[in-house]
């Protein structure tokens, strides 16, 4: 077992914990601001993966999927949020939940119409294809690619939230909505706009994610599981925590997968059932929410 | 004066009257249970389909004494299911336990289980309680696919048909699909009895206090954390039970018992039928099976038709088939 071994798979769990962080954020975005817990969020992040791949295809190009499929795909859940979820809000928390899990049911099987059951696979853009030298070891150089892209996309949200008058909406309406109403601020159509974020989030995950897998109708379900887990680790609603635990599930999976691979899938569970046991709220939730 | 005070009386009676009504069917409500289960395999379609509706109808009242009931929205009860399945089939198969001690095997294993699951995932509430139940359920999904040799991995479990079952000197031929329905009834109506008693006791009262008011019931004195994995064991007790009928009728288990999409179907029948009520999870059971059963006849994407009805209970009608009913027979 090598240093240079290691730090390749290290760095694979960097990428896939990009990935990750994506899915959890936007998870995170809109429980923060709703209070609804996204069930479709790994259909989402799989017909994100299709319809980069639709659209890659349509054009000849996987920059135009990159950039067309989590527009789209973030207009759909602005679509989705105006016409089945604002009708719950007001009720029981579980009703948001419980629809958007039936919703993941009908776009998976909608999908399956459309592209058939089988996966299908997702070529790697030539210009990002083969590895690079980095003096420590040879890296996949699509991975060093998505690192960048999440990267880039979270300076962005971080300035987004933390310097625009969006931003500061957002902030507060995540904290007292009904004081942003009095205050003459149109906090339904924030809260779409959040959801359109949010799912245009994972979409863009589902995206970056298929050239280095392929994409299948159900490769939502573990995504989902995965966004969870990592959610719980990290704090629901905290930003942060979804950015440092899926990092951390991300090279855990990795490294695992390379000292114990039938572990692999099974670490990060059990992670969570360790910080569910010495802090339920999570590593960066505040006590008393969870 | 004595007609205000006849209205009076008359306006008195009249919700009395409808209570007496509903606290009828309450206490009749485990034989008509059983009445209905017995006329199941004569009334319905086909065989096979009255089969799944006893075993997927008490697999939903097995969770509707957590989600209904104590108001906790688990994603994961397929865990339980699958657990009380796979123990069953590997106790015929690998212990050589008799039939009726291997359901009790499942049982067993699948209410440890719920009771470890359950212990874990009350540390955290709400909607955190719906992604930790789904996330642990994932957990023993992934843990059956690797422990091959035990759970026969993606293949499922084979090996351990029942032809005939013997108890106390009778043998019954188990290739005769009626009389495995009522072989399997019996075990059904026991645990609806054990359910309805459950829901008549005062721990009964207490689950409905938490989901009422959860604040409340603590304040009240009661051990809220306790009564919860109390509910969470029962609950997956019961679920473990249907698992092993699954186990016996089938004669295999599948790997996907375990998976997301079982977890997702006992949330949808039980709210399709009527969350909290007694009967609403058998309804709920009968719809579900029926609307697979109907479209599955013309479509094979039966699920995108199942997904969108239950989008629209969701919206329209969250009170579920049966629950509806009962709402408008006590507002009339």
């Amino acid at each position: 077992m090598d240093a240079e071994l290691i730090a390749m798979q290290l760095f694979s769990g960097v990428a896939l914990g990009a990935i990750l962080v994506m899915v959890a954020l936007g998870l995170s975005i809109i429980f923060g601001m709703l209070g609804v817990v996204n069930f479709a969020h790994g259909a989402l992040f799989m017909v994100g993966a299709y319809a980069g791949l639709y659209v890659a295809t349509l054009t000849g190009s996987f920059w135009w999927g990159l950039l067309v499929a989590p527009l789209a795909v973030g207009a759909f859940g602005m679509l989705i949020e105006r016409v089945l979820i604002r009708p719950l809000y007001g009720r029981s928390i579980d009703d948001p939940l419980l629809l958007t899990f039936g919703l993941g049911y009908v776009l998976v099987e909608t999908v399956r119409i459309l592209f058939g059951n089988e996966g299908m696979p997702f070529p790697t853009p030539p210009e990002l294809a083969g590895v690079a030298d980095l003096g420590i070891g040879y890296f996949p150089i699509y991975r060093l690619f998505v690192v960048g892209v999440v990267a880039v996309i979270l300076l962005l949200l971080w300035l987004g939230l933390e310097k625009t008058r969006f931003g500061l909406i957002v902030r507060a309406g995540a904290r007292d909505p009904q004081i942003m109403r009095v205050l003459g601020v149109d906090v339904a159509r924030v809260w779409l706009m959040v959801f359109g974020l949010g799912v245009g989030l994972t979409a863009l995950g589902g995206v970056l994610a298929a050239p280095m897998r392929s994409v299948d109708p159900e490769m939502g379900t573990l995504v989902l599981a995965e966004a969870f887990v990592v959610t719980v680790i990290g704090g629901m609603g905290s930003l942060v925590g979804a950015i440092v635990a899926g990092l951390l599930i991300g090279i855990a999976i990795s490294m695992t997968a390379l000292f114990a691979p039938e572990m692999a899938t099974i670490v990060m569970f059990a992670l969570m059932a360790l910080v569910l046991l010495i802090r339920p709220q999570g590593l960066f939730g505040k006590p008393g929410r969870a | 004066m004595t007609a205000s005070v006849h209205s009076v009386a008359e306006v008195m009676a009249g919700p009395a009257g409808r209570r007496g009504w509903r606290e009828r069917l309450a206490r009749w409500r485990v034989p008509l249970s059983v009445l209905v289960l017995c006329l199941l395999p004569w009334v319905l379609p086909s065989q096979a389909l009255a089969v799944n509706v006893l075993i997927y109808g008490l697999l939903a009242v097995g969770y509707n004494l957590l989600f209904g009931y104590t108001g906790m929205l688990s994603f994961g009860h397929a865990a339980f299911f699958g657990a009380g399945a796979y123990a069953t089939g590997i106790g015929i198969g690998q212990f050589g336990l008799p039939w009726f001690a291997a359901i009790g095997y499942g049982m067993l294993a699948g209410g440890a289980l719920a009771f470890v699951v359950g212990l874990l995932a009350i540390r955290t509430r709400g909607i955190y309680f719906s992604m930790v139940t789904l996330a642990l359920a994932q957990l023993v999904y992934y843990t059956a696919l690797q422990a091959t040799s035990i759970t026969g991995g993606e293949n499922g479990l084979r090996g351990f048909t029942l032809a005939r079952i013997d108890l106390f000197g009778w043998s019954i031929d188990f290739l005769d699909p009626v009389k495995k329905y009522y072989v399997l009834m019996v075990f059904a109506a026991l645990a609806l009895w054990f359910v309805s008693r459950i829901l008549n006791s005062p721990f009964g009262a207490v689950i409905e206090a938490i989901r009422e008011n959860e604040t409340r019931a603590r304040a009240c004195g009661y051990d809220v954390e306790r009564s919860k994995v109390m509910s969470f064991t029962l609950s997956g007790l019961v679920c473990a039970l249907a698992g092993a009928l699954f186990a016996l009728h089938l004669a295999i288990v599948p790997l996907d018992i375990l998976g997301i999409q079982t977890s997702g179907m006992i949330v949808m029948m039980t709210l399709l039928g009527g969350a909290g009520s007694f009967f609403g999870p058998f309804v709920g059971a009968l719809a579900f099976l029926l609307m697979e059963d109907v479209v599955s006849l013309w479509t094979p994407h039966w699920q995108i038709v199942v997904g969108t009805v239950f989008i629209l209970f969701v919206l329209f009608l969250p009170k579920g088939i049966w629950g509806t009913l009962l709402a408008w027979r006590a507002g009339r």
